[in-house]
């Protein structure tokens, strides 16, 4: 597979409007982020970001590691 | 406590029938001997340390880490984790086919292979590290892998085991051992040596807006005048009876080759702290650096690029005993002139230490130093 092949298999095309690319490329002037591209998805990471429920271990696995953890020294 | 990383923990382990069984299949499957690097890794997938790999990297995964620093899902991720093996044994193995990898002459891990590929080691160096100079550790690890890397998920079979065991917790026990704490927010600390002052300022800093600290020293094969693994241990177990509530800081171990990739690899001991349940790393200079590869602050800086992380950095700057302050400080909070400084050199405390000499208790407590002066030698020959 060629290089260029490769990286179009990675990224694909977003439309956003042409002030709004604009507004954009102004706002990272003088920063960190090299281009349009790399701003937005920073952004969009940090607001599809959402804290998940977190799976809850089962009462069984819940005693089967403190009675591991206690015969450890790590609980009373 | 933050949700694993990805999203759930993984869990590459059986049950007491399905090992059984996995146990007879294992003996009738081509077999692959694997070093005890491969086998740390094997079990950190299995366990969920590594979450949400469940497996060896196939080349898309290594693409896309190596080339985005994410996994094609756009999880964060930036550390290749990888299965070599020589041009010869790969010849024997079938994609879609199951065999056992061996550790020490027992069956570890049955790989459910998806893919065997082959990958430019110099642009596998170059993307991890930065670097195709032979001096970076990595580099040379690269080198020498064998020309064939198999990817898929993995299955426990036994535990490699080590001489401190006892010292390791799984993410889902460390989970369930802050939850019984009543810790809700925890501060990882990635270590490979034994503390000294500033190390225990650095922990104490964070401690002052966190419930508690979760102190992982990384056990396995060093570089050579390294501290040995018990000394770490003996050492940090000395310091938390001495000097810190019990209630406040927990230490285990994790089983894992460094790869000095700094930036990189800062990010990544950031993602395996999460899936102990960590929600804060500490990140201080140079971290997971080698020699003058990566700028003092590059593994602070990277994490900019990572808003979705799901744990929160705290950086440190150098830290420093002053004598006219009379305590440990830094750059942003002494006024005084640096002739009043002893710095934190990991290189002098070795120095002192090989020498038998107790370090001045400005830079080493000296329960510590004394613990670590009673080993003959305490470093890696």
């Amino acid at each position: 597979m060629t290089k260029e092949k490769k990286e179009e298999r990675k990224f694909t095309t977003v439309s956003i409007p042409t002030p709004l690319f604009k507004k954009v490329e102004q706002r990272i002037k003088d920063t960190g982020f090299t281009s349009v591209s790399s701003y937005v998805a920073y952004v969009l990471r940090e607001i599809i970001t959402e804290e998940e429920e977190e799976e809850p271990f089962s009462e069984e696995d819940k005693e089967r590691v403190k009675e591991r953890l206690r015969a450890l020294g790590y609980i009373d | 406590m933050p949700t694993p990383h990805g999203g759930k923990l993984v869990s590459r382990t059986l049950t007491k029938q399905e090992r059984k069984r996995a146990l007879e299949t294992a003996s009738s499957l081509e077999k692959l001997n694997v070093p005890p690097a491969i086998a740390s890794d094997a079990e950190n997938i299995a366990k969920g340390v590594f979450s949400p790999l469940e497996g060896f990297m196939t080349r898309e995964q290594l693409e896309t880490v190596l080339h985005l620093m994410r996994l094609p899902d756009d999880t964060a991720w930036t550390m290749p984790i990888l299965l070599d093996v020589s041009k010869e044994k790969a010849e024997k193995l079938d994609e879609g086919d199951d065999f056992t990898l061996y550790h020490n002459n027992q069956p570890l891990a049955l790989l459910h292979l998806e893919e065997k590929y082959t990958f430019d080691k110099d642009e596998l160096a170059k993307r991890t590290f930065g670097t195709l100079d032979l001096a970076h550790p990595g580099v040379t690890m690269i080198r020498n892998l064998g020309p064939t890397f198999l990817g898929g998920k993995i299955t426990l079979i036994n535990e490699p085991k080590t001489p401190y065991d006892k010292y390791k917790l799984e993410p889902m026990e460390t989970r369930i051992l802050f939850e019984e704490k009543g810790w809700k927010t925890v501060v990882g600390f990635q270590t490979r040596n034994p503390p000294h002052l500033g190390h225990e300022y650095v922990q104490k800093t964070a401690l002052a807006f966190v419930d508690g600290v979760f102190v992982n020293p990384v056990i396995g094969k060093k570089k050579k005048g390294d501290f040995k693994d018990n000394v770490i241990l003996e050492a940090y177990n000395t310091l938390m009876k001495n000097y810190y509530l019990k209630e406040s800081i927990v230490m285990s171990i994790l089983p894992f080759e460094m790869r000095y990739a700094g930036p990189k690899e800062a990010i990544f001991h950031a993602i395996v702290r999460k899936n102990f349940g960590c929600t804060h790393f500490i990140v201080g200079r140079d971290h997971a650096g080698v020699g003058n590869f990566y700028g003092p602050y590059d593994a602070q800086r990277i994490f900019e690029n990572f808003p979705d992380l799901g744990i929160s950095p705290l950086f440190f700057k150098s830290f420093f005993h002053c004598n006219r302050c009379g305590s440990v400080t830094n750059d942003k909070a002494c006024p005084h002139d640096e002739k009043d400084h002893t710095n934190f050199s990991g290189t002098k405390i070795r120095k002192m230490l090989s020498q038998g000499q107790i370090p001045p208790k400005e830079l080493m407590r000296p329960e510590v130093a004394d613990v670590i002066t009673r080993h003959v030698n305490p470093f890696v020959e």
